[in-house]
């Protein structure tokens, strides 16, 4: 017989496999081509890029005269000014125009578009794909070779993150796979490294801290269990702590350049919710009118109780008995909490839930199937906005042909993937009455909500039911 | 069939991302064919000049444009307007011309699947993968524009015909082919002396070969008839016979000569990996060389491409050639092979017919395109698992062919693309071979682990040695010329990915040559199992 297939060759080839999905993904627009004065995510980025590598470091997120805040500020930490100045130089490099500065504002030709999308390629190839494989070969390590390059592919080819990096434009990749990667050192016990790598993460940006609990919880509970709990800790905040040292180390001059921001990473002005998003307060608001009811300042409040009630089970079950399995059904709970209960969420935030969803997926077989095509529904109105609803059947269509087998297809998917089927015609082909002209925007938030609430119950559910199982095997090993 | 369903749904996704990507002026070409068949009457089809684009494919494949633009009209009638539509590539032409091409590849997988009927299952669906995810038919299909999937389809439908013993459907359908797209004529030699020998003989040749001629003249006729029919109308008097049959000529001449533009040079624009590519590339070396040692070579600078002004191609140093040389050199080379087939017609072997056939045709072929490669990669792909050697040849050939046509899309978005589609395509190809095979050779008992080596290694050291070089002809190409030579000799990187493929092509087209000559098809035995090219 042949020589045993290697998983390195297999990673290698599924990586060419999904750098070529994303350049073909790329080809299609971004968001707000061709739409002044704001255009879209894409311009900001290029903003950044503008900024970074025209101002002095202490002029980023501050209000100048060649700073206009108003005009795509600076809202992420400063890894992401970081990683702007580094891809703002070598769109400096290839493309001066595209990054000069003031001039440049809404540059938009083909020469640049095919640069700024290599950005992003680029980018996950340097810390989304290394982290990906390395999770897969620590977290699935016993598992056949078919099936951990099975999950891998899931895990590259998963249609929703491709669609918003490299359709949509942005580099969630970077923080998403530094949280990948944080997560694969936790797998592996390397707790400091974990801790480093989650803090560039949420430097990068701040949508990391829906992770914040499932770390933190399942590192205390690691520590509680180790000879010096209280050593451990503090090893792990010295380590947390440095490396925000290191990122915020030119704004730390002075208390004033740190809250100026901090201002800009939380926009309360910004309200509850924006657009259509699948989460509690948005498809709630339909019967109870939370904006209208109550001023900002409450909401806020009332957001951070309702997400904190939600994410304590998860954190508890992790600090009294951490596993494994149960960190990442932690993080994938938390997150989702977040994504349900959290202040100014973005549609773009499911992917947060959707990634721990997708490390799962062998040991949640239910999960990740729901999740994907729910998330990418969720999303549609946006990605439809942004011009690219081919690439979006056509990723879709992939992934349904790849990953899920026809036999899979009991009545309850059928009947769902019809329901879902005719919201996007309905959405696409039928004109809203002018009463409600955010009618079909507001039916699919509704339709994906009850299927995340659903997934939402069953994961915490089996966090919960799984570790009770471990513990008694564990009791069991002890005595013997 | 589920397993072709599957992979061709794959492929249109890919298909669909690839919808906004550069296009050629075929793009234009095509759309205009829509324009004039829709808004002209039939006999000012092939004389209709307001566009430089004119028709210059055969009837039926201005009557397939026709049934497609009754679905722009209702889709965008801009597309279908003569003047309003000129150069209109928008969101929704592309669309639909896009779209059309994707349909259009339906009879592809048709005649893939009728070809395949009744092959092993693990067989069938190596040759479906082998080409629905032909990296060629993507670049030359769906991102430079083009219908070769549609036309090679009915390529295939004929060849299956073929094999079935079905000789008489196998006629017409290729009839029809040729009626399509003159360009497949090439094989005509091959057709004739194969139905002759198979189908027109034995008790009923008589009667065989009366209804073969009878329909491939009602075929044609079918095709060209309007075209008489309207030269005939519309001349001035009926009463002189001399001048209908100048009319009648008129429209037939019209259409010949829109197919056969031998006012082009000896090569397109860019050369084709052919005997002529290797042919210039001599002829410029040795002015070269003659200049530089101080003979007086023809000033002139030799002029060896014209796409669409018509020129001669004239040489510096070599002997011209004319149009009449390459009809003498592409029909000598077949005659070896047309030899074997006349004492040993076989339809199990018919595929190997028609592919060496038009592997001739582009070898030694008038102004042949690179996208030319196509008429014989994909046939060759149908027998590419038939045996190890055929495995390794096709391997070999379709990556040397596959990469000449990279040229084809010179822009930026499609490099990385394009560069990944082949080596993915190989790659897979490479272990899905070495599998295939290596299994097969597992179930005669032999030595695994030597099997396991052999098929790992089977592609020999001169071809690998050879595909690197490609490598480092694209490195090359792409990064090296900018600084040896910056704004100078750009027509280089071309010449040399032209040339250095034309090499690897030459090779495997003596190989195919010399085995007309083996000794096995003397006799009328079936020729023995895993022989390498079974003719």
């Amino acid at each position: 017989m042949r020589d045993a297939p290697s998983f390195r060759a297999s990673a290698i080839f599924i990586a060419a496999v999904a750098v070529l999905i994303r350049l073909l993904t790329g080809l299609h627009s971004y968001s707000g081509a061709g739409n002044p004065p704001k255009y879209g995510d894409y311009e900001a980025q290029r903003h950044w890029m503008e900024l970074t590598i025209n101002l002095p470091v202490s002029d980023w997120y501050r209000n100048t005269t060649d700073n206009d805040l108003g005009y795509w500020g600076l809202d992420y930490p400063p890894l992401t000014a970081y990683q702007s100045y580094i891809h703002g130089v070598f769109m400096r490099k290839f493309d001066e125009q595209s990054v000069a500065l003031h001039s440049s504002r809404g540059y938009e030709s083909l020469h640049s578009k095919v640069l700024m999308r290599w950005t992003v390629v680029l980018s996950d190839l340097a810390i989304f794909f290394p982290a990906a494989i390395a999770f897969v070969a620590a977290y699935y390590r016993q598992r056949s070779h078919e099936e951990r390059v099975w999950v891998l592919a899931l895990i590259l080819l998963q249609p929703a993150l491709i669609l918003i990096d490299h359709g949509h434009f942005q580099y969630n990749c970077l923080s998403l796979g530094l949280a990948i990667g944080a997560a694969a050192a936790v797998i592996s016990r390397w707790e400091i490294v974990a801790c480093v790598l989650f803090s560039l993460s949420l430097n990068h940006k701040q949508m990391s801290m829906y992770y914040a609990p499932a770390f933190f919880s399942h590192l205390l509970g690691i520590s509680l269990r180790k000879k010096y709990p209280v050593l451990n800790v503090l090893k792990l905040g010295a380590a947390v702590l440095s490396t925000f040292a290191l990122c915020w180390w030119p704004f730390l001059h002075s208390r004033e350049a740190v809250l100026q921001v901090l201002s800009r990473l939380v926009p309360i002005h910004r309200g509850l919710f924006e657009d259509y998003v699948s989460n509690f307060w948005c498809v709630s608001n339909l019967l109870i009118k939370w904006k209208q009811l109550l001023p900002d300042r409450v909401l806020v409040q009332l957001a951070f109780v309702a997400t904190l009630a939600c994410i304590l089970p998860s954190m508890l079950q992790q600090i009294l008995r951490p596993s494994r399995r149960g960190f990442l059904l932690a993080m994938f709970n938390c997150s989702f909490a977040f994504y349900f209960f959290s202040y100014q969420v973005h549609e773009k935030s499911i992917l947060l839930p959707v990634i721990p969803g997708t490390l799962l997926a062998l040991d949640e077989p239910l999960v990740w199937r729901w999740l994907i095509p729910g998330a990418l529904m969720s999303m549609f109105p946006l990605l439809v906005r942004d011009g690219l609803l081919l690439p979006y059947f056509a990723l879709l269509l992939l992934f349904f042909l790849g990953f899920v087998p026809l036999r899979s297809f009991n009545p309850v998917a059928a009947s769902s993937l019809l329901g879902g089927f005719v919201l996007h015609l309905a959405y696409l082909l039928l004109d809203p009455p002018a009463r409600y002209p955010y009618l079909f925007e507001a039916f699919i938030a509704t339709y994906t909500f009850a299927y995340f609430a659903a997934i939402f119950l069953y994961t915490n559910y089996r966090q919960w039911s799984r570790s009770r199982v471990l513990s008694s095997t564990q009791k069991r090993k002890k005595k013997v | 069939m589920g397993e072709l369903l599957v992979m061709a749904a794959i492929a249109t996704c890919v298909k669909i991302l690839l919808l906004p990507s550069y296009h050629s002026t075929d793009f234009e070409v095509h759309r205009n064919w829509l324009a004039i068949t829709h808004s002209l009457p039939v006999d000012r089809w092939y004389v209709d000049e307001t566009s430089e684009w004119t028709l210059d494919y055969p009837p039926f494949f201005a009557w397939f444009e026709r049934l497609l633009s009754a679905f722009a009209a209702v889709w965008d009638p801009r597309i279908v307007d003569l003047s309003a539509g000129k150069n209109y590539a928008s969101a929704s032409c592309l669309l639909f011309q896009r779209g059309s091409v994707m349909v259009a590849d339906s009879v592809l997988y048709l005649g893939l699947w009728s070809y395949c009927k009744g092959m092993a299952p693990d067989k069938r669906k190596l040759v479906y993968a082998v080409v629905v995810f032909s990296p060629g038919l993507l670049i030359v299909d769906h991102i430079h524009f083009q219908y070769n999937g549609f036309l090679l389809g009915i390529l295939l439908l004929s060849l299956a015909a073929l094999k079935q013993g079905k000789d008489l459907l196998g006629g017409v359908i290729f009839a029809a082919l040729v009626c399509f797209k003159h360009l497949f004529a090439v094989a005509g030699p091959v057709y004739f002396v194969y139905l002759l020998r198979h189908y027109c003989s034995g008790p009923r040749r008589l009667r065989n070969f009366f209804q073969l001629a009878i329909s491939v003249l009602g075929v044609v006729v079918l095709a060209f008839g309007p075209f008489a029919y309207y030269g005939q109308v519309g001349s001035a008097s009926f009463s002189s016979p001399f001048l209908c049959t100048s009319k009648l000529c008129f429209q037939i001449q019209q259409v010949l000569r829109r197919l056969f533009p031998f006012g082009r040079g000896l090569c397109h624009a860019y050369w084709a990996p052919n005997i002529w590519a290797m042919y210039n590339t001599a002829d410029k070396a040795l002015s070269i060389l003659f200049k530089a040692a101080g003979f007086k070579v023809n000033s002139t600078t030799a002029a060896y491409t014209g796409g669409l002004v018509g020129e001669f191609s004239s040489y510096a140093v070599l002997p011209s050639i004319t149009p009449l040389i390459t009809f003498a050199m592409v029909l000598s080379s077949l005659v070896p092979w047309l030899y074997k087939i006349w004492r040993n017609p076989q339809p199990s072997r018919v595929v190997y017919y028609i592919t060496y056939a038009y592997m001739c045709g582009f070898m030694f072929g008038w102004h042949v395109h690179e996208k030319a490669s196509l008429h014989f990669v994909v046939p060759f792909s149908l027998i590419a698992v038939e045996s190890m050697d055929n495995a390794n040849d096709y391997l070999f050939l379709s990556t040397v062919c596959y990469y000449s046509l990279f040229p084809l899309l010179y822009e930026a978005p499609e490099y990385p693309i394009k560069v990944l589609v082949l080596l993915l395509y190989s790659t897979l190809l490479w272990d899905c071979f070495s599998n295939y095979f290596s299994v097969k050779v597992d179930g005669k008992g032999e030595d695994k682990s030597k099997a396991s080596r052999h098929s790992r290694t089977a592609l020999g050291r001169l071809k690998s040695s050879y595909l690197a070089g490609m490598i480092l002809i694209e490195i090359y190409g792409q990064f090296g010329h900018r600084f040896l030579f910056p704004q100078r000799l750009e027509f280089l990187p071309l010449m040399l990915v032209s040339a250095y493929c034309s090499i690897g092509v030459f090779y495997i087209w003596v190989q195919w040559f010399r085995s007309g000559f083996s000794i096995h098809d003397w006799s009328t035995l079936p020729p023995p199992k895993d022989k390498k090219f079974g003719v």
